[in-house]
């Protein structure tokens, strides 16, 4: 995680355009200004990142989908639910599935699990938007390519 | 079998919390009922699976937008469930 620049995901395992499924994994940082706060000596992952963990893996699953053509945005959560600490230096298996896919917007069902234990799971909604074009695509397709998205399988897809 | 109207409104008070007995099929989702457009993703989401289609809601905005249509043509839940009657029926076809 580069979990300064609010970037989550490490690197996406395994991409299905077909199952509408993603994979990623998340590695929780050893040492970040975070656990200082949270919480002193006791250094615990906020479950706040773990959600967005999970809308971030959501996000790369509808942007592979459209073919950077559209950009999510987390709109709404339901059935949240935070079922285990996440402590520093935790690998994490982060997946998702798009549950529906409306005009104008998307829901996904993603979950959180280390070790093959659920650690989080939630609903999400986002908005979905034309891509902004422009320094934000070719950004946004950086990163794609640092978290090792399939663009050969989007391109195809 | 349940009318359209009734799965509409069924949802949106389940959805928004608002008592069935004061959605009528004259009301206005947005005036009237008071729902805005975050609460009506999940309201259009209940609908798309409820009838299996996708209403068509970016399209719908852009003619609101434009002056080219008006929210009561589909936002008025009477002209809203004609609206998926018909694209129920076109799934059909």
């Amino acid at each position: 995680m580069r979990i300064e620049y609010f970037q989550l995901i490490d690197r996406v395992a395994d991409l299905n355009l077909s199952d509408l499924t993603i994979r990623a994994e998340a590695t929780v940082p050893t040492e970040s200004t975070i656990f200082e706060g949270h919480f002193p000596g006791r250094p615990l992952m906020p479950g706040v990142l773990l959600v967005e963990c999970m809308a971030q893996a959501s996000g790369w699953l509808i942007i592979a989908r459209t073919h950077f053509e559209r950009m999510p945005f987390l709109a709404a959560l339901k059935e949240v639910k935070l079922r285990s600490f996440v402590t520093p230096g935790q690998a994490l298996t982060v997946s998702a599935k798009l549950v529906h896919e409306g005009s104008g917007f998307a829901v996904t069902e993603a979950e959180i699990s280390a070790e093959g234990k659920t650690i989080c799971n939630a609903d999400i909604t986002f908005r979905v938007v034309d891509f902004p074009k422009g320094e934000f695509l070719a950004s946004m397709q950086d990163v794609a390519r640092r978290i090792a998205l399939p663009m050969e399988a989007i391109a195809h897809g | 079998m349940s009318s359209t109207f009734d799965t509409v409104a069924n949802i949106i008070a389940e959805t928004c919390d608002i008592q069935r007995d004061t959605i009528k099929p004259e009301s206005h989702a947005i005036d009237d009922l008071g729902i805005d457009s975050l609460d009506f993703l999940d309201i259009a989401f209940a609908i798309d699976k409820a009838f299996g289609i996708k209403l068509p809601l970016e399209q719908w905005t852009q003619e609101v937008n434009d002056g080219k249509a008006t929210t009561e043509q589909y936002f008025v839940l009477k002209n809203l469930c004609a609206r998926i009657d018909d694209l129920v029926a076109a799934k059909g076809r």
